[in-house]
């Protein structure tokens, strides 16, 4: 399963569905959106947590929740 | 008298929301706090014309009306209450162009609880240089609102944003989205049971629940019995929401808002290629670390002096200028010093705030979270935690005031309660006596002396309780909190000195009207205590010259006599001595005794007292420590400044709470006594422990 915790630098995917039980709603109001376009910008030291844009968003998550959310490649 | 309206001023952080409110209100502004909670309340008042004043409140930040924490919740709780005084009459939801999208989400909620409700789009100003353009006629009409296009930084744009708020009457109430296409069937029965109200707010009653916590809820009983419904499906329609919004803004903003994307490479990746830089990043970050450091311990050294010896002179003025008598001696000895106590804080306050809202104000705090949080995390602490505990080895007091700045109640408490353990400048001169005294003189390897490497031990000691304390704190408390981790990192800005300025005001003023009270009333108490005794102490002068009338002693060596003889006498002096047995174990005699209790005043008191009982009658630190050298343990008829003794005081002063001052300002920062006085007995009794066992090894 592809996550975005998997996700390298500079790579872009596009969100897919994921579960409201694990991922947390404060997330969705910040533009998580299943259907939106994330990039990778930068990890923190020992990877962890994950700079990301989520359609012009920026953000920070841990891996953790990160490792929740399934996403799916742009070529 | 002006009619007056109640305004609140809601958005997601970093919109610049507090400068709209800095703009609109200027220094007309009131900080305090909710009640019963830590949530910072800000208030203030605008005139709007000479009929008309706006009563304005700058709610906490939030991303949507689902609160996740104290802060959040303050924010729907008012909304949700009609009968609050502060219920607003208009809301202005603040967004920032750049992230329009998302800042319209809570606006769509705000807007459905059938407030009027004003857009202010701000920083309207980077429109033109990010390529962004925005039919402000369009969205007002799919809104169903009105517009202000502003500027916080380049102030345009208020005149027409009072203009609004004078005539909230003529905006739209209209819902913008259905709640209950949400999930009809669920709505439907809502309706039956509570056919006289407003369901959106009644979803967001039953929905509080799930998230965060009670609510005020006079108005609509029984919707706690109202649940028919699974946590993990409620959870899965306000998910359902959330998608319906966006939607709903998504078709707004595709007829109303262009943004070219070809000047994405801007200064942020900039800026971020070298400030989150896995080496650079750090480097920087304890470059800053340090400047606040030099600025906390040193540079606020110099006003401090100042204020030190302005206070002294003018304590010695009002002696001389009045009568004398108690009630000068009340006045110049009690209350001026205590004063001085005070306001001898405010330079490094003033100076850590300075750098602080400059961090926050910049966008730069966000990434010092980005950096640090997977090694604070470990501890219970925030990756803004840093900052406190770092400032905290100058003073603790400012520091707990910085802890303000973390958002998780449950991090930011765990930080409130460990930074005391740091060493903090006050500690320093009580160090340094006494590793003069009982740490040898040499070195390791020819290059670092002991005494030194004994005070690097004391600071690493303070940064280890402090850490491991938090550890354990961590796993102890239970405090309901959210448990995940999103942090926004927004644009970089310059600072708008306004509100730097404004930031440094406040926390200064918030310090001495707050923990300042306190701090003056227990510093008149040990006054009172040190300065009166029962019996002996009143006939003092009239002893010490009986017994020392062959002596042939000069006047000024009579009087430090008398003065030492006071103190022994004197109400500490008998505390002093009182204490004496449960000491005597960890090797100090009641002269320690009545210099471990006025060093409640502040630590380094400690040498002043000592210099008292021993009558030298200066301060110089060479006199003292030849004193102290001489000085003969009653019982043992062995130094009483030995090296068991002496390192079982600096572990005693490496642990215990013994500033009067930073449990006035824990006080006042977690809102209750539960909490300084906690620490109060949980550190003085680690104190009393390590102290005890480091003697009682070592003699």
């Amino acid at each position: 399963m592809l996550t975005i915790a998997s996700l390298k630098k500079g790579q872009r995917a596009i969100i897919k569905e994921f579960s409201i039980d694990v991922v947390p709603l404060k997330l969705l109001e910040m533009g998580c959106l299943p259907g939106n376009e994330i990039a990778l910008v930068q990890t923190a030291p020992f990877q962890d947590p994950l700079y990301l844009n989520i359609n012009g968003s920026h953000l920070a998550i841990r891996k953790e929740t990160a490792a929740q959310i399934e996403i799916e490649l742009i070529p | 008298m002006a009619k007056q309206i109640n305004v609140a001023l809601i958005g997601n952080p970093n919109t610049g929301k507090t400068s709209v409110f800095n703009r609109l209100t200027g220094l007309n502004q009131k900080v305090g706090n909710y009640p019963g909670i830590t949530v910072e309340k800000k208030q203030g008042t605008c005139t709007l014309s000479r009929s008309l004043k706006a009563h304005i409140i700058d709610l906490p930040g939030t991303y949507s009306l689902n609160a996740s924490s104290l802060d959040e919740n303050v924010v729907i709780e008012l909304l949700l209450n009609k009968n609050d005084k502060d219920f607003p009459d208009v809301a202005i939801v603040v967004s920032e162009i750049e992230n329009l999208k998302r800042n319209l989400l809570l606006f769509t909620q705000i807007k459905d609880l059938g407030i009027p409700t004003i857009l202010a789009v701000n920083m309207a100003d980077r429109m033109e240089r990010k390529a962004i353009s925005l039919d402000v006629e369009r969205l007002e009409q799919k809104l169903e609102t009105k517009i202000a296009l502003i500027s916080s930084r380049k102030n345009t744009g208020f005149d027409t944003l009072k203009e609004l708020i004078t005539n909230h009457a003529t905006i739209s109430t209209k819902p913008c989205l259905n709640a209950s296409a949400i999930a009809p069937e669920y709505f439907d029965r809502l309706r039956k049971v509570f056919p006289n109200q407003d369901l959106y707010k009644l979803w967001l009653v039953i929905t509080q629940d799930v998230n965060f916590g009670k609510l005020e809820r006079k108005e609509l009983q029984g919707v706690a019995s109202f649940k028919t419904e699974s946590e993990s499906t409620l959870k899965r329609l306000q998910q359902k929401e959330t998608i319906a919004r966006y939607q709903f803004i998504n078709g707004v903003l595709k007829e109303t808002l262009t943004i070219d994307t070809a000047n994405a490479k801007d200064l942020r990746s900039r800026l971020d290629r070298v400030l989150i830089h896995k080496v650079w990043g750090y480097f920087i970050f304890f470059g800053i670390l340090l400047l606040m450091f030099q600025a906390i311990f040193d540079w606020s050294s110099y006003p401090m002096d100042f204020i030190d010896s302005t206070f002294a002179s003018l304590s010695e003025w009002m002696k001389t200028t009045l009568p004398p008598g108690d009630f000068t001696n009340l006045i110049a000895e009690g209350i001026i010093p205590g004063l001085g106590g005070i306001v001898i804080f405010i330079p490094q306050i003033a100076f850590l705030f300075f750098f602080i809202s400059i961090l926050e104000e910049s966008g730069y705090m966000s990434r010092v979270v980005f950096l640090m949080d997977r090694i604070m995390r470990r501890f219970g602490l925030s990756g803004k935690s840093v900052v406190p505990l770092v400032s905290g080895t100058a003073c603790a007091i400012p520091a707990i005031m910085a802890t303000r700045n973390i958002e998780n109640w449950k991090e930011r408490l765990i930080t409130i309660l460990v930074t005391p353990f740091t060493t903090c400048s006050a500690r320093l001169p009580v160090y340094l006596i006494i590793i003069a005294l009982v740490i040898p003189e040499g070195r390791v390897l020819g290059i670092f002396s002991y005494q030194g490497l004994t005070l690097m031990f004391l600071y690493l000691l303070g940064f280890g309780a402090a850490i491991f304390s938090a550890y354990l704190l961590d796993k102890i408390l239970k405090i309901k909190t959210k448990t995940f981790f999103v942090v926004e990192m927004p644009n970089y800005k310059l600072p708008m000195p306004k509100n730097v300025l404004i930031t440094v005001i406040e926390k200064t003023k918030s310090f001495v009207l707050g923990a300042g009270k306190i701090i003056l009333a227990i510093s008149i108490i040990l006054w009172v205590l040190a300065s009166y005794g029962p019996g002996d102490f009143n006939k003092a002068e009239a002893i010490v010259t009986q017994e020392n009338v062959t002596n042939n002693l000069s006047e000024e060596e009579l009087e430090t006599k008398i003065a030492s003889f006071k103190l022994e006498n004197s109400y500490i002096g008998i505390l002093g001595k009182a204490i004496e047995p449960a000491v005597r174990p960890l090797g100090y005699d009641w002269k320690i005794g009545i210099a471990l209790i006025s060093s409640f005043a502040a630590r380094e008191v400690f040498v002043g007292t000592l210099a008292t009982i021993y009558s030298v009658g200066s301060e110089d630190e060479k006199t003292i420590k030849n004193r102290m050298a001489a000085e003969v343990n009653p019982v043992l008829g062995t130094p009483l400044f030995n090296f068991a003794s002496g390192i079982s005081l600096l572990l005693f002063y490496a642990f215990a709470m013994q500033c009067m001052s930073t449990l006035a300002v824990v006080k006042k920062e977690t809102n209750s006594w539960k909490w300084p006085m906690w620490q109060l007995f949980a550190m003085s009794a680690i104190a009393y422990v390590v102290a005890l066992g480091a003697y009682q090894l070592l003699k």
